[in-house]
């Protein structure tokens, strides 16, 4: 007979209660279609009020619910129950992060750098709305669209080696985001980017493992992100050796 | 200690984010916070799927926009409301498309726009079919270029403060540590949401609760149209995740287990092979919804494991266009249903989606309370009347959202910074009340989640998509006794940090107060429009109910409901024709 139930090992932590992380064990239902999510919420309303994690669409797309899950970091709404049956599943806090409460990290960090990269459009002059629409052909937009499905989850940082040595790392989704803004056909603040994506914090920090696009659930591919930017910078600062910079063509990402 | 701002926006969704921008646009010196239980970018907003409606197509007319809105409300939403909304929209969609927003294109460059039920037009911007994500992120960057809005990111609201009439700030707790505060402000702009947690099968996210229709009720603001509750046709069964629109705006068929297109049995027109506007697939969500129900009756659909499902037919479209513009519901029906469109047919079910009812404001978004605004799904302005139009509400966040905030910001501008002393007194009496909350310990309490799974059976059953007196009567019974329950319910977990069961217990004290008022509109409401279907009563009425429902809280804390005419300005009741 297949098992109806599954053990999940939940991490229990609050800092400056308990010394440290512990394992505790769940049972619950092993049910087709049972996400990660629905073992918790079944703790939660069940058979333990004080587990702490963060969750809303449960559809994979407002970014709450990145777990570490059997040693990867995953959206614990989008990774099912079947799949690691018979069990038991390991669900920890992502890595890199620290803790607040159980299964809950502090993104602060990536909300402070975020904005460091100007994620926003920067035009020279902004056309007036009456003139109706910035003219941008389904090409163009194709050279952006990648990189702007990031649901901000926190994933990469999580899988990220350098982040967990340099936490000064703007890390890979901050850095997809200025590419997005980049290369789109609408923005002309890549210079105003520049200085912050290609100091040491930036680009020159990633050494190029690729963790960060293996684990995006949204094939967002920050890896590709940061190598295309490596080549724009490289390029642009051999230009710079010849000339000032003031002559130098505005630049895309 | 008090925190003060000039302005208050509690939420931080399309409409919230929003609003603070326009604050901040209208009077750069005015200090505006955005707080929000959840980062602003995971807000609701970001999982709508199908587009934004407005004007844009050389054949397009406002007045065409409007009489669709119209006709879809049944007559009840207020047609001044619907004028200004139309008009806006565009501008309001454009200036999105300068802030970023990937909006999907035509060859040529210009933006490209989709059909949308009960729709005459083609008018719904769209990009692709993630249009909520991209909206919010691009509000959410945008908002990051003014560094002078102040964020709390997950705190809670738990109380609007309240003097002589004016709203004077709320009071929040900061989820990561439990610090208590009281915020202060010289206007308050809900921005909330929607409600949908309340009943058991929803589109809905975890967060929406309808915290900020609670908020309002008890702070004496008026609660409009509370009967009137979506149900989206197809939802994915056992998860509720929605099954957009536009999938059947690009050609997909509703069938029955027959491989029948059933809707031709119900007015709703003649099947064609393509889409056609305003017909068959593309009718109203109401209309829709009370269909499966018939089906149902005739023993018409497929029996699961989580109820009667109808099959969306994708098939028909092809991989190329699924991936092009539904790349979302692929990846959906793949993860969560392990079905391909492509091949495969997709088993919907009705839904509960969205709120058309909320707290009661002007054109301008302001509450009859001084210095309370609202705006997006929690408000009633009321654009939607008796049902919504899909595609018609990220643009009321935006346009209603921005009128809200240009609203508050002048407001907010005539007054010093005053709080009057019984502010702080409420302020520090609402901090004790928690503190104490956390601490109560009550043995042998019920389960929150027990009474809430009670609380939504009791609201499908009373007042599902077919409603009658007897129904509404006895989920009131119930909610009377849950109630009671509630106040039996405690919490296991008692300490400051990140403590997700307080909410969780005062999101459930806000529903109990959304159930209720739900019921009691619904109870008074003696005919049949829109969403809201008695069997009991099963014609419209303009007579007696060509009017909007306000329901109040009284001091006793029952709820009374009384009537507002409907503003009708060019288009006088008629029917409303689908498919002929
Ligand atoms: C699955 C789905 C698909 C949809 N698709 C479409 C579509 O294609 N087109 C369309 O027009 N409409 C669509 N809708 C409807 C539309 O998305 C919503 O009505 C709209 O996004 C609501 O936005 P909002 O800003 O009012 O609220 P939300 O985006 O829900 O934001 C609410 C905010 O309030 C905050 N908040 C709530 N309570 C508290 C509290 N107590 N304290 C502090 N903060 C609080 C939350 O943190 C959040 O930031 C869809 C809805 C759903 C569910
Ligand atoms: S790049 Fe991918 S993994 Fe990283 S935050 Fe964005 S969506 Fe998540
Ligand atoms: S709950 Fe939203 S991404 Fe998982």
């Amino acid at each position: 007979m297949a098992a109806t139930e599954i053990t999940l090992e939940v991490a229990r932590y609050r800092p400056g209660v308990d010394s440290e992380p512990v394992l505790q064990s769940y049972q619950v239902p092993l049910r087709e279609h049972w996400a990660i999510l629905d073992g918790l919420t079944y703790v939660k309303d069940h058979l333990d009020g004080t587990l702490s994690f963060r969750w809303s669409c449960r559809m994979g797309i407002c970014g709450s619910c990145g777990m570490t899950v059997n040693g990867e970091p995953q959206l614990s709404c989008a990774t099912f129950l079947t799949d690691y049956a018979p069990g038991p599943i390991r669900v920890e806090p992502l890595h890199n992060f620290p803790v607040v409460r159980d299964l809950v990290v502090d993104i602060d960090d990536f909300m402070t750098k975020l904005p460091k990269v100007k994620p926003w459009v920067i035009r020279e002059v902004q056309s007036p709305i009456e003139e109706g629409e910035y003219l941008q052909t389904p090409e163009e937009m194709d050279e952006c669209q990648q990189f702007s499905m990031c649901i901000n989850c926190m994933l990469c940082y999580s899988a990220c080696p350098v982040y967990s040595l340099e936490p000064d790392f703007l890390g890979p989704a901050a850095i997809a985001l200025a590419q997005r803004y980049n290369l789109d056909s609408r923005d002309e603040g890549a210079d105003e980017r520049r200085d912050v994506l290609s100091s040491p914090e930036g680009i020159w920090a990633c050494t190029f493992v690729g963790e960060c696009s293996a684990v995006c659930p949204k094939g967002v591919d920050p890896a590709g992100a940061i190598q295309r930017y490596k080549l724009t910078a490289a390029t642009q600062s051999i230009k710079e050796l010849l000339m000032p910079r003031s002559l130098i063509p505005r630049s895309k990402g | 200690m008090a925190d003060y701002h000039d302005v208050v926006v509690v939420g931080g969704g399309g409409a919230g984010l929003r609003a603070a921008i326009a604050v901040a646009e209208t009077n750069p010196a005015l200090r505006v916070a955005v707080i929000s239980k959840v980062y602003p970018m995971r807000s609701h907003t970001v999982s709508a799927e199908g587009g934004a409606a407005a004007v844009a197509a050389p054949d397009d007319t406002l007045d065409e926009h409007a009489y669709d809105t119209v006709s879809g409300s049944d007559w009840l939403c207020d047609q001044d409301a619907v004028e200004a909304f139309v008009a806006e929209a565009p501008r309001e969609l454009l200036r999105l498309e300068h802030w970023g927003c990937p909006w999907s294109r035509q060859p040529d460059g210009k933006i490209a726009v989709r059909a949308f039920g009960g729709m005459k037009k083609k008018r719904t911007w769209f990009a692709a079919d993630r249009t909520g994500f991209h909206l919010l992120h691009t509000l959410f960057q945008t908002a990051l270029s003014y560094s002078d809005i102040v964020r709390y990111d997950e705190w809670y609201v738990t109380k609007i403060l309240v003097d002589d009439g004016r709203a004077y700030g709320v009071v929040a707790i900061e989820l990561a540590t439990g610090r208590i505060e009281t915020i202060t402000a010289n206007a308050v702009i809900l921005c909330t949401g929607g409600c949908g947690r309340v009943f058991p099968f929803t589109t809905n996210a975890n967060i929406k609760t309808g915290d900020g229709m609670a908020l309002a009720y008890r702070a004496g603001a008026p609660l409009k149209d509370m009967e009137f509750v979506q149900y989206h046709p197809t939802g994915l069964p056992f998860t509720g995740i929605l099954i957009t629109e536009a999938a059947r705006a690009e050609g997909g068929w509703l069938i029955n287990k027959e491989g029948y297109r059933y809707l031709q049995d119900y007015d709703l027109g003649t099947p064609t092979p393509e889409p056609v506007l305003r017909n068959m697939e593309l009718g109203p969500r109401d209309r829709l919804s009370q269909a499966f129900v018939h089906e149902v009756e005739k023993g018409r659909t497929i029996q699961t494991p989580y109820g009667p499902v109808v099959l969306l037919d994708l098939r028909h479209l092809g991989a190329k266009l699924i991936d092009a513009k539904l790349p979302f519901v692929r990846e959906l029906c793949s993860k969560y249903q392990n079905i391909d469109p492509v091949t495969e047919l997709v088993p919907v079910r009705p839904v509960v989606h969205y709120m058309m009812g909320g707290v009661h404001t002007d054109i301008r978004g302001a509450t009859p309370l001084d210095g309370l605004y609202a705006a997006g799904e929690v408000a009633c302005v009321s654009i939607n009347g008796a049902n919504r139009l899909g595609s018609n509400s990220l643009p009321e966040c935006l346009v209603f959202g921005n009128r809200a905030g240009r609203a508050a910001a002048v407001f907010a501008a005539r007054y010093h910074r005053e709080v009057p002393a019984s502010i702080i007194a409420q302020g520090r009496d609402e901090e004790r009340r928690l503190a104490a909350e956390l601490g109560r310990r009550v043995e042998g309490h019920q389960r929150i989640a027990d009474i809430r799974t009670e609380m939504q059976a009791a609201m499908e059953n009373g007042a599902g998509i077919y409603r009658d007196g007897d129904s509404l009567t006895k989920a009131a019974h119930e909610l009377a006794e849950l109630r009671l329950r509630f106040q039996h319910a405690g919490i296991d977990d008692h300490s400051t940090n990140f403590n997700t069961e307080l909410i969780a217990w005062l999101e459930l004290g806000f529903m109990l107060d959304v159930a209720e008022c739900i019921i009691d509109s619904a109870a008074l409401r003696e005919e049949s429009r829109g969403a809201h279907q008695r069997t009991d009563f099963p014609a419209r009425d303009d007579d007696r109910f060509l009017a909007h429902s306000l329901v109040r809280r009284q001091p006793d804390g029952t709820s009374r409901v009384g009537y507002l005419p409907v503003t009708i300005t060019r288009w006088p009741p008629g029917e409303r024709i689908y498919g002929r």
